[in-house]
């Protein structure tokens, strides 16, 4: 470790400003030690005289006089397979149990050459019909849930950590960000009762943590899970929740830093930013491990095109959309299959993985379910008595699809959600039925 | 000595006396490479094409005095490379490495040579002195940029692109030359665009058409397929090389790309389309500053091509991020913004972009063209955002993509309504197609209109208000809407449909709707008909029983549809 005489010229939110002698590197991790504490930073800006170090924890209580020592390295963190099982704080420092460092990565990995990449195709089942059947999540996929504040986003990740099928030697990342102590609590408990928390590691930055610290958090989850991953050959699901708290944490530092703010005062590398996080996923040629992430994001005021999902939809594979309205009529998981989407869907279903039969299915499902969303509109204006016999059927399947096959109690098998959907198909005409394959409507119909 | 003095995320101000604008530079210990962008007084302003971390003011810099260039020869196709045309295909690692081993062409590999002009020529830039066969391909070698005089030397044979094949005057010639990319290719002079680029997509080639040396749009917000409508162009567009940038976009997509292209057979060639495609791979997680320069190295590979005298098609996916990438550069030079935060720029860096494309005669006195769609991702699916409105100023044809559409799994979710082109190719169908081409897009395109001011009527006061005739009209719009617009890029014959298919298809949608305004059937029983259904199976009738004998595939749905209609 290296010690510069420094002195502090300026301390403006979680900034600080100091004169060097020696210039820091570009990135670099420090430490800022005032009144018997010791906080961590990084290097933002270095030139000849100056570093803009942005610290990871509140800047309270720092005076002029701190002793800010450079370490000459990046931040990293030790990794360890005994980090199965641990709470860590966002920082990455242990709470219940101690480990031993096998090797220590910098945090920010490079860009994964897209060439050794390989296309994700292994089916997961999550157990809930209207990802499995409509948005099928693949195993090195990216799929947040799109969300809001009073749906039950955190239960539905819960249920997935649980009972998703990953094949093979499984292991979960947990990254909270900015969550509050009583989601925390849920999850750990989740985790407990269901004896998943051996296979889990757990990143916590609560709510009443230093907001800067989170923009470390999801950086130190997908370093373990790619440690995991790729080291330890383990099949990883890293849950991160909530990334909006992650960007408003990255908008107060760019704020700080008088940068030119892009959409809703968000830095204009946003985008830049998230993908650094998210492209973290997939499958590499050659590893038997897998990343698939399950980021979170509560959309304000359910606003799809807020900065946050709209750029993270830019950069996932697809999103699954939870919906007041559903929630609203007691439908449990309420996902809206119309604007859910899984890009990867195609290479993850069909004869040999899924059902041959599964790809008509969930055409069929969407086109009839979106025709009777339509008609549920028209009825609002003319009233059911200015439908044909036949927009009726639809509005009936459109009830019966809401009631049976989105909304469940127990996790199902993928062969029961397609039977289910071929049940509902019976309701409407077989003319109707214009996206499935005709063989596949004879042997299931 | 020059040195490092600041630094700020990829951008790099340094102590350079020399400097000159695109001037490029290899910064730190690690020689990471860099283009000056700005000069104050002695300081450039540096944007570093890898990540920083790690540097430190103080660290030496050196100048190259070179702008930022490819290299362009045999060995391209097929390639897979990033935003500064370092050949990820040829890196092992799985964490790109911060610099470059690889050459972008490769040095070992021969290509057998056979000139095609006689020594004591006189030769200039652009002229083609010979060729050489990468698979099926004719590679044609071209007399680099600013070489003139007498062929003095030329040779026949095997040869490496670093062995020298001839010479004019002093100037040694080889197989591959450099190219700034920042300033385009030279020709002698510009052609208007008169054919289409066939794409074998129905709602692009029979309604919203682009011109071989044309350039379109695709905007359209996630999810909506622009991916996918790009790649299909990529796929079974009627262009001889394609030139597909994934810029700023998932490392997964490209992928795909890279699974799918080996395996597919050009319907033309029969070649797999890898052996015609050149990839640039910039994912969003690589270095903002490369991304900003894949478009350059996409375009400059793409003008090579035309100079041979082909048909280039270039995707661009996407230009919003590409955008990004100078928003962020510009506001880490704490340039005064302009709209949206992008810079005043933007406007100038698209035109000059799309300006490139174009049909040209070339130096050597051939036709090529270079065919650009670029995608564009606007903010929260606002099409009034600046990318989005800047690039609809510069391009003929805008295919609106509707999440709404997509949301129904209409695809490609190509917005019947809001959609364009302003490409004048009704000649060229009516010489190929014959004069019904024409005629029935207008009447496709109107039944489209009147049928969202119906459907406007029926959200009022419901469908049993209309007539009969208005009713019929209704069903007609929703087989075009169904059974011709959507199509299937994973139904294995779906994917392509050739121009003949598409005519018979929307043919028989017609003939059908004549007969059903003579018929006294209900509008029920229309629904459940077998000619109803008959026309539904028609995309997934195999090509070739449209193409081998339209004339009696024509007389035979016809056939068909009287024969459904009276049962």
């Amino acid at each position: 470790m290296k010690e510069y005489s420094q002195a502090t010229t300026q301390i403006k939110g979680p900034l600080v400003i100091v004169e060097q002698e020696q210039p820091a590197s570009y990135g670099e991790l420090c430490t800022i030690q005032y009144a018997g504490k010791k906080v961590y930073g990084q290097v933002l800006v270095t030139s000849k005289t100056h570093a803009v170090i942005q610290l990871f924890e509140s800047s309270q209580g720092i005076n002029r006089d701190a002793k800010i020592e450079f370490t000459g390295k990046p931040a990293q963190i030790g990794l360890s397979k005994d980090m199965l099982g641990g709470i860590f704080t966002g920082m990455g420092t242990p709470i219940n149990k101690q480990y031993a460092a096998e090797e220590y990565r910098d945090i920010n990995a490079s860009a994964i050459n897209p060439v050794m990449r390989m296309p994700p195709d292994d089916f997961v089942q999550t157990g809930i019909s209207a990802i499995d059947g409509m948005s099928t999540l693949v195993r090195g996929q990216k799929l947040p849930i799109f969300s809001e504040a009073g749906l039950p986003h955190n239960e539905l990740a819960a249920r997935i950590v649980q009972e998703a099928d990953m094949k093979g030697d499984f292991a979960v990342v947990f990254a909270g960000l900015g969550i509050t102590n009583e989601e925390a609590d849920y999850f750990i408990e989740q985790f407990e009762n269901s004896n998943t928390l051996q296979r889990t590691v757990v990143f916590l930055n609560k709510a009443s943590d230093p907001s800067v610290e989170r923009i470390i958090t999801p950086r130190i989850a997908l370093t373990t899970a790619e440690y995991l991953a790729y080291t330890c050959d383990m099949q990883v699901l890293v849950v991160l929740t909530d990334m909006t708290s992650y960007c408003e944490s990255l908008r107060e530092v760019s704020n700080a830093r008088e940068e030119v703010p892009g959409r809703r005062g968000y830095p204009g590398y946003l985008y830049s930013d998230l993908a650094a996080q998210y492209e973290r996923a997939g499958v590499i040629k050659g590893k038997k491990g897998s990343i698939t992430q399950l980021p979170i994001i509560t959309m304000p005021q359910g606003d799809k095109t807020h900065p946050v999902p709209d750029l993270t939809g830019y950069i996932t594979e697809g999103q699954v959309v939870l919906e007041k309205g559903l929630h609203a009529k007691g439908i449990y998981p309420p996902i809206n299959p119309l604007p859910s989407l899984s890009r990867l869907m195609k290479n993850g279903i069909g004869d040999g993985k899924t059902r041959e039969d599964h790809s008509g299915v969930s055409d069929q499902l969407y086109a009839s379910y979106a025709y009777a969303q339509e008609l549920r509109q028209l009825i609002s204006v003319i009233g059911e008595g200015g439908l044909q016999e036949q927009d009726r059927q639809y509005l009936r399947f459109a009830d019966a699809f809401e009631k049976q096959f989105l909304n469940q109690k127990q996790g199902r098998e993928i062969k029961q959600t397609l039977d289910i959907a071929w049940e509902l198909f019976r309701m409407l005409p077989k003319q109707e039925l214009k996206k499935l394959k005709p063989k596949h409507v004879e042997e299931y119909l | 000595m020059n040195k490092i003095t600041h630094i700020s995320g990829p951008v790099v101000h340094a102590t350079i006396p020399q400097a000159s604008i695109n001037d490029i530079v290899h910064v730190g210990k690690e020689e990471l490479l860099g283009e000056i962008i700005e000069i104050r007084e002695d300081t450039a302003i540096i944007q570093v094409y890898e990540d920083t971390t790690g540097l430190r003011p103080g660290d030496p810099i050196t100048n190259t005095h070179q702008g930022l260039q490819v290299h362009l020869g045999p060995g391209l196709l097929g390639t897979v490379y990033d935003g500064t045309q370092r050949p990820l295909s040829a890196l092992q690692d799985i964490f790109l490495p911060k610099t470059n081993t690889q050459p972008s062409l490769s040095h070992e590999k021969k290509w057998f040579f056979e000139p095609n002009i006689p020594q004591g020529t006189e030769v200039r830039e652009g002229m083609i002195i010979g060729t050489v066969q990468e698979h099926s391909f004719t590679h044609k070698i071209l007399v680099p940029p600013g070489v003139q005089g007498i062929l003095d030397e030329i040779h026949t044979g095997e040869f490496t692109i670093t062995q020298q094949i001839g010479r004019v005057g002093r100037t040694p010639l080889y197989l591959a030359h450099t190219q700034l990319v920042r300033k385009p290719r030279g020709y002698v002079k510009r052609l208007a665009n008169k054919k289409p680029l066939i794409t074998g997509q129905r709602v692009l080639d029979f309604t919203f058409p682009i011109a071989k040396g044309g350039s379109a749009a695709t905007p359209g917000p996630f999810g909506a397929g622009k991916t996918v409508i790009q790649q299909q162009i990529a796929k079974w567009s009627d262009a001889d090389i394609i030139v597909y940038i994934g810029c700023g976009e998932r490392g997964n997509e490209m992928t795909e790309v890279l699974e799918e292209f080996p395996h597919i057979k050009d319907p033309r060639t029969g070649e797999p389309l890898m052996n015609r495609t050149v990839l640039i791979a910039n994912t969003s997680n690589m270095p903002v500053a490369a991304r900003e320069a894949s478009i350059y190295t996409g375009i400059t590979i793409a003008e090579y091509f035309r100079d041979q005298g082909y048909a280039v098609a270039l995707m661009a996916d996407s230009t919003s991020r590409w955008a990004e990438a100078m928003r962020e550069i510009s506001g880490r030079l704490e340039e005064l913004p302009g709209e949206e935060g992008y810079p005043a720029y933007l406007a100038k860096r698209l035109a000059e972009f799309y300006e490139r494309s174009g049909t040209v005669e070339t130096y050597s006195g051939m036709v090529g063209s270079i065919s650009v769609i670029g995608a564009v991702s606007p903010a929260g699916g606002d099409f009034s955002e600046p990318v989005t409105q800047q690039t609809l100023r510069l391009t003929k044809a805008f295919w609106a993509l509707d999440a709404s559409l997509a949301n129904k799994r209409h695809y490609p979710s190509v917005n019947w309504l809001m959609s364009y082109t302003q490409f004048n190719l009704e000649k060229w169908f009516e010489q190929e197609m014959g004069p019904e081409w024409n005629e029935l897009r207008q009447k496709t395109l109107r039944l489209l209109q009147e049928e969202k001011e119906l459907l406007d009527i029926v959200s009022l006061v419901g469908v049993d208000s209309l007539s009969r005739e208005q009713q019929i009209t209704l069903f007609t719009a929703r087989l075009v809407r169904e059974d011709f617009l959507q199509q299937n890029a994973y139904s294995d014959i779906d994917t392509y449909c050739p121009l003949q298919k598409q005519l018979l298809i929307i043919q028989a949608i017609w003939a059908y709707d004549a007969l059903l305004r003579e018929s006294t059937k209900t509008m029920d029983e229309i629904r459940t008909n077998k000619a109803t259904q008959l026309i539904g199976e028609l995309k997934n009738t195999p090509n070739e029983e449209f193409t081998t004998n339209p004339t009696e595939k024509s007389k035979h749905i016809r056939k068909k549809l009287e024969e459904g209609l009276r049962t």
